[in-house]
């Protein structure tokens, strides 16, 4: 009697136990826990369910991922890290110098990475020359989203330079309507300073200066002018814009309060979502003096070292999945962003996301495709962190663009 | 039998004295390990490199003085001074002039008492947020009073860098008062009425009786008053994420903030770890004496 039991006992556990160890397993950390984004991941699930990997869903809620990460960091120093986990840009390297990350150079060779992504993308996807991530998606953050209806009224046109900004942006004001609609955010007043950079400095200087840190560019006329900009800019700004949200200033421009926000391309999907239709109902356009350049932010999975062989196969079965042109399209068309791999099929996106696929690959040629560093692409996060600090303290009090300039080299010198 | 009996009850006994060593032992060892062993964890870490994972590549007192050349730093520090002081001055005056008056023997003071007290039931994120659409100039008081009529009304500290912390002082002291007035109210009841009425005998006004009798016999509240208010100071973090997040810019930070930014944010667990040694003594600062003062009161005693 008390054998058999046994044998049953051992018998159920071994069923329950047995799928665990040989089926092969995804583990996967994200923090895509909302609306579109959820959709987008229950999307990559549902492919990989298909081709009989399972899938273990690992969702560490929190916008910004910094929760995330904080469990990502346990697990991994625990010696027990899921398979992929939601990583981006230079924080690639660093889990890379770390000796955490797996190399999927196979799945890269045999689906030809190298000829589906811009140069500049798969640099930041490979560490040590191997690749140890997939790119998902591409974020343009240099947008301009204006209502036109507001223009109309204050007889201002959309502004195309730095210097034409400030001179149609006093036309809205003085009409009665809030210029730029802005959340004063930390990461917003960078995502601005951003747009500013690049439009004041050009994509040569923003490269020099803000990725590749070069104090003589850093600390040149160059950098006083963006200041001076990004300074005026503080009197188009309502007064209430402290720690505004940046979907509330968005809906400000939806209902014509304010004619123009500066933001990335997840805006779109506020307006989308509000029933607007791009190019009668909004407009979007390069931000003032960036239409030939692209500051881009990609998401993407980076790929940790696995004992179990079955679970490695698995890792790259998801990483061929991700870079496939079915998950692309469908992840982007949720996501409002545009597919990381080149020359795919384009007819579902709406207007926005051609304009952004054009420049997208335009601006690969000339050079003028540069990470961004207000959406942790360019710059490690302290370095990231401290032009943040600078970025925002200038913006919100009335220092001079000499002194903004010496607290950004001094800030950026000490977090290198 | 009469032997073995004996024997029994020297084992009862022995158990009987380590039991509660036994019952206390894992709660010892979860404090040495947990807190004090984290402490000197994170006090080494602050003398090591480390970024994104601790490394053990000491650079000695580099963090520090990355540290204090910080700007984000200095206006932390010197918001925890501006907001500690008022938070404590205010939450304690208060707290004792409320307690003062409930102690009138008035009507309903049981209902009033549980109204100020309330707020301490509430967390600082659900004060943060309330006082954040109080104090914004679109939504709360500033529309009020300009849909009141008057139009140039202004109230917008909440979006003023230089007076953004302030805000912080507000919602903080609307928080804790109720909770001053409770602990200050527990010791006016244990007032000796006799003495109060020496006093009286004596020809002493109800001004002259609190300042000379009263409020000195409350000494030991105002210490325990003043120790707790000034933990929920220096720890205070949630209630700054709710109300400002820190800004506009940087301008309402205060020390535990900048540590979490530091350590957890920005990849600079160095530098967090430092900070947050900083932060350990200044309650350090605060709690010796008074503990000093404390034990030393319970020998002579």
């Amino acid at each position: 009697m008390l054998k058999k039991s046994i044998a049953a006992c051992v018998a159920a556990a071994s069923v329950v136990i047995a799928p665990m160890t040989q089926a092969s397993e995804v583990e996967v950390l994200h923090w895509w826990t909302s609306g579109g984004e959820a959709k987008s991941v229950a999307y990559l699930k549902e492919r990989l369910e298909g081709k009989g990997v399972s899938w273990k869903d690992f969702a560490v809620a929190g916008g910004g991922g910094e929760n995330a990460m904080t469990v990502l960091k346990s697990r991994a120093v625990s010696g027990n890290p899921p398979t992929a986990a939601q990583i981006k840009g230079p924080s690639i390297q660093e889990w890379g110098e770390l000796g955490f990350l797996a190399s999927i150079d196979d799945v890269a060779k045999t689906n030809k990475w190298d000829s589906l992504l811009p140069g500049v993308v798969s640099d930041v996807m490979k560490y040590d020359g191997k690749y140890v991530a997939a790119p998902v998606n591409v974020h343009r953050v240099n947008w301009l989203w204006a209502n036109p209806e507001v223009f109309k009224k204050a007889g201002a046109s959309i502004p195309t330079t730095w210097a034409d900004f400030i001179v149609q942006a006093k036309k809205i004001k003085d009409a009665g309507y809030i210029a730029l609609a802005h959340g004063g955010q930390a990461w917003q007043d960078a995502t601005v300073f951003e747009a500013v950079v690049l439009g004041v400095g050009g994509p040569e200087y923003y490269q020099k200066a803000f990725v590749e840190l070069d104090m003589k560019a850093l600390d040149s006329k160059t950098t006083e002018e963006v200041f001076k900009v990004f300074g005026e800019l503080r009197q188009f700004v309502d007064a209430n814009s402290p720690g505004r949200d940046w979907n509330v200033a968005t809906s400000m421009v939806i209902n014509g309060e304010a004619a123009m926000q500066i933001m990335g391309d997840w805006a779109k999907g506020e307006f989308v979502v509000a029933g607007k239709k791009p190019g009668t109902d909004f407009v979007c356009v390069a931000s003032p003096g960036t239409s030939n350049a692209f500051t881009f932010n990609v998401d993407s999975f980076a790929f940790f070292k696995q004992s179990d062989s079955e679970n490695q196969k698995a890792q790259k079965a998801m990483a061929q999945e991700i870079l496939g042109s079915d998950f692309q399209k469908v992840f982007n068309l949720n996501k409002g962003s545009i597919p990381a791999r080149l020359g795919m099929a384009r007819d579902e996106f709406d207007t926005c996301a051609h304009d952004s696929m054009n420049a997208f690959v335009s601006s690969a040629q000339t050079g003028g495709l540069v990470p961004s560093f207000a959406h942790g692409m360019a710059v490690s996060e302290a370095v990231s962190g401290a032009i943040y600090d600078v970025a925002t303290n200038y913006f919100n009090s009335d220092t001079s663009a000499a002194e903004g300039k010496k607290q950004l080299v001094a800030a950026v010198q000490s977090a290198m | 039998m009469t032997q073995n009996a004996h024997k029994r009850s020297g084992i009862a006994d022995r158990l009987e004295a380590w039991l509660p060593k036994i019952i206390l032992a894992p709660t010892t060892l979860a404090m040495i390990v947990c807190m004090y062993g984290f402490i000197l964890w994170t006090g080494a870490l602050s003398f090591t490199k480390s970024r994104m994972l601790p490394q053990w590549e000491f650079v000695g007192f580099l963090q520090f003085e990355k540290l204090f050349a910080n700007p984000r730093w200095d206006v932390a520090l010197s918001n925890l001074v501006v907001f500690g002081f008022l938070f404590i001055a205010i939450s304690l005056l208060i707290g004792l002039l409320l307690a003062i008056f409930l102690d009138q023997k008035i009507r309903g003071e049981g209902a009033i008492r549980t109204i100020y007290l309330y707020p301490m039931a509430v967390s600082f994120v659900v004060t943060g947020t309330a006082w954040k659409w109080i104090l914004n100039p679109g939504l709360g008081i500033e529309k009020l009073v300009r849909d009141f009529g008057f139009t140039d009304f202004e109230f917008r500290w909440l979006v003023d860098q230089e007076m953004a912390i302030y805000t912080i002082v507000i919602a903080a002291v609307w928080q804790s008062s109720g909770f001053v007035m409770a602990m200050f109210l527990a010791g006016l009841r244990g007032v000796d009425d006799s003495l109060v009425k020496a006093a009286q005998i004596d020809g002493a006004n109800a001004w002259q009786s609190y300042w000379h009798v009263i409020l000195p016999i409350l000494r030991p509240v105002f210490f325990s008053a003043i120790v707790i208010l000034s933990h929920i100071a220096i720890k205070s973090f949630d209630l700054v994420q709710a109300l400002t997040g820190g800004g506009p810019g940087y301008a309402s930070d205060l020390p535990a903030n900048f540590m979490y930014t530091f350590a957890f944010n920005r990849a600079q667990m160095g530098i967090g770890a430092a900070s947050a040694m900083i932060m350990l003594f200044g309650v350090l600062a605060i709690l010796v004496p008074y503990l000093y003062s404390e034990l030393r009161g319970s020998n002579r005693g």
